[in-house]
């Protein structure tokens, strides 16, 4: 087998396994069931079009403001998992897509290359101000999904560990990632220079996945750099040190709302992104990764625990 | 175009040469990694093969067996095994095996099967022990074959070793992997450019090993007739 072949086979698994996630997530809904109700009268009075990106977390967030939503008595048209931000920010800037969850970090940096601002509340005025006309963020929740260097439990406690810059002066520490964090800014240079801690690194090329997890369980490394929205945060092995001096880049949930979205609607959305914890994100996103629940049945779930609908 | 000269520029910077991540050493564990993989899995696969072979027998088995782990996922397989052992050069190391293997034992099992039965009759007639009938019969007539497996699992594994990379510290995948992420494209294409000079030298190498067999296999053969032999 060539290495082209193989590299292309690495993507096709990769995609079948997202695929299969996929699947997982959105069995129930059902995308033709959209378009035969919402096709024929696309411009149905006062409904408010409620899309995701095709990632299952997304479309949990993006399923809680539909309901919330409807809960409030708006009619919603949900048009779910519209591919990546290349695909959709075109829509939402037309007009087409009334209410969008989102990411503040990466949504800038994909509205202005050049943004400097990594702390959250930065990252939250910049991109206030970066947003194309028609359309606004409304508040931020605390819930995010950014990179996150996370220790296991026992290392934690072992060390007495917070916070990043409490690593500073443990001998030994491996640091695991793809390849590319050790020439990030926020990997084993940004780790000395902000926080002065000193680490080794070792590449683990599944981007967070069971083999990052693994090796640090094993101990083989003692840092690792997870989605903080990654479900398997949820099982309370893992602890994510905290970042005061934002070495990463924050990145929280934020919905992007049109002019559609009037203050009433707006006022019910942001009681929800203020319900929406960081850990509360990361449990849904084990309720579709281990129970392959759907994303109308853990938002109605979630909706429900926290009297919201 | 631009792309290829980022490459060569990559490739000439001289920092690139030296140290922990340099050229030298990667290219170094590259290869001791894809010997070490191709040394164990001839020791699994080439008495295997050879058995068989002599026997005639599990001709079916053994394109069963071939077939199927050729068609396994190196990364899958290296996941597995990942989640199994831990990260390091282990994983890397049995997914190559299993790379390997195949062909090492298809090329076993044609070579010391195709010695024809005559032959071997005809040594054992002359006074030849068993031990003697393998060793300077069998073998040296099979071996332009097991020769040929071994230099098509040599070019999958060389090429392959890059996945080293994914769980370890180790070989030209880093320059794959980095270069990828990193939108460092030149990087990327430096690393294969590396790779690729690597399959061809040890294509050329074992070319070379296996014309050798094959004088040896049949040294007062003509040409035509050598060349037939090592076809199969």
């Amino acid at each position: 087998m060539t290495k082209k072949n193989l590299l292309r086979f690495g993507s096709v698994l990769g995609i079948a396994v997202l695929g299969a996630g996929a699947l997982a997530a959105c069995s129930s809904a059902d995308p033709l069931d959209n378009n035969s109700g919402g096709s024929d009268e696309p411009e149905s009075g006062g409904s408010i079009v409620v899309g995701s990106q095709d990632y299952y977390s997304n479309e949990i967030i993006a399923e809680i403001y539909a309901q919330a939503l409807e809960a409030g008595g708006y009619d919603v048209d949900r048009q779910m998992r519209i591919g990546q931000r290349e695909v959709y920010m075109p829509e939402i800037e037309d007009g087409k897509i009334d209410l969008f969850p989102e990411y503040t970090g990466n949504l800038l940096q994909y509205l202005d290359a050049d943004a400097t601002a990594t702390e959250s509340q930065e990252v939250y005025d910049a991109l206030a101000e970066a947003m194309p006309e028609g359309v606004r963020v409304l508040e931020q929740s605390e819930a995010s999904d950014q990179d996150s260097y996370v220790v296991t439990k026992e290392f934690a406690e072992a060390n007495d560990l917070t916070s990043i810059g409490d690593l500073a002066g443990i001998d030994g520490l491996t640091l695991g990632g793809n390849s590319e964090l050790e020439v990030r800014p926020y990997g084993p240079e940004g780790l000395k220079s902000v926080y002065g801690v000193d680490v080794a690194f070792t590449p683990i090329e599944d981007s967070g996945g069971p083999l990052t997890v693994k090796a640090l369980m094993d101990d083989q490394v003692q840092l690792v750099d997870l989605y903080t929205a990654n479900p398997v945060l949820a099982g309370g092995d893992l602890v994510v040190l905290e970042d005061p001096e934002a070495l990463f880049l924050a990145s929280q949930v934020v919905p992007l709302a049109s002019d559609a979205v009037d203050d009433e609607a707006a006022a019910i959305i942001d009681e929800v992104s203020a319900a929406l914890t960081a850990e509360d994100l990361v449990a849904l996103n084990a309720r579709s990764v281990d129970e392959e629940a759907a994303a109308p049945t853990i938002a109605a779930d979630w909706l429900a625990e926290e009297d919201l609908a | 175009m631009n792309l290829l000269a980022d490459a060569l520029s990559w490739l000439a910077d001289p920092s690139h040469w030296q140290g922990s991540g340099g050229i030298p050493l990667r290219i170094g564990q590259h290869l001791l990694l894809t010997a070490l993989a191709l040394v164990i899995a001839s020791i699994i696969a080439l008495p295997a093969g050879a058995l068989l072979g002599r026997t005639r027998s599990g001709g079916a088995v053994i394109g069963a067996v071939a077939g199927s782990a050729r068609a396994l996922s190196t990364i899958g397989v290296l996941t597995l095994v990942g989640l199994w052992l831990g990260i390091g050069i282990g994983p890397p190391l049995v997914a190559l095996v299993v790379l390997a293997v195949p062909s090492l034992l298809a090329g076993a099992y044609s070579g010391v099967q195709s010695v024809s039965g005559e032959v071997t009759a005809a040594s054992r007639a002359i006074g030849m022990s068993s031990a003697q009938v393998i060793r300077r019969v069998e073998l040296p007539l099979a071996l332009p074959v097991i020769v040929g497996g071994a230099r098509a699992a040599a070019l999958q594994v060389v090429a392959t070793a890059t996945l080293a990379a994914y769980t370890a510290d180790v070989g030209l995948g880093r320059y794959l992997f980095t270069g990828l992420k990193t939108q460092d494209y030149g990087q990327m294409l430096a690393g294969s450019i590396l790779v690729i000079l690597l399959a061809i030298i040890l294509e050329l190498a074992f070319a070379a090993l296996q014309r050798l067999a094959a004088r040896h296999a049949a040294p007062h053969s003509t040409p035509a007739l050598s060349s037939r032999r090592t076809s199969s």
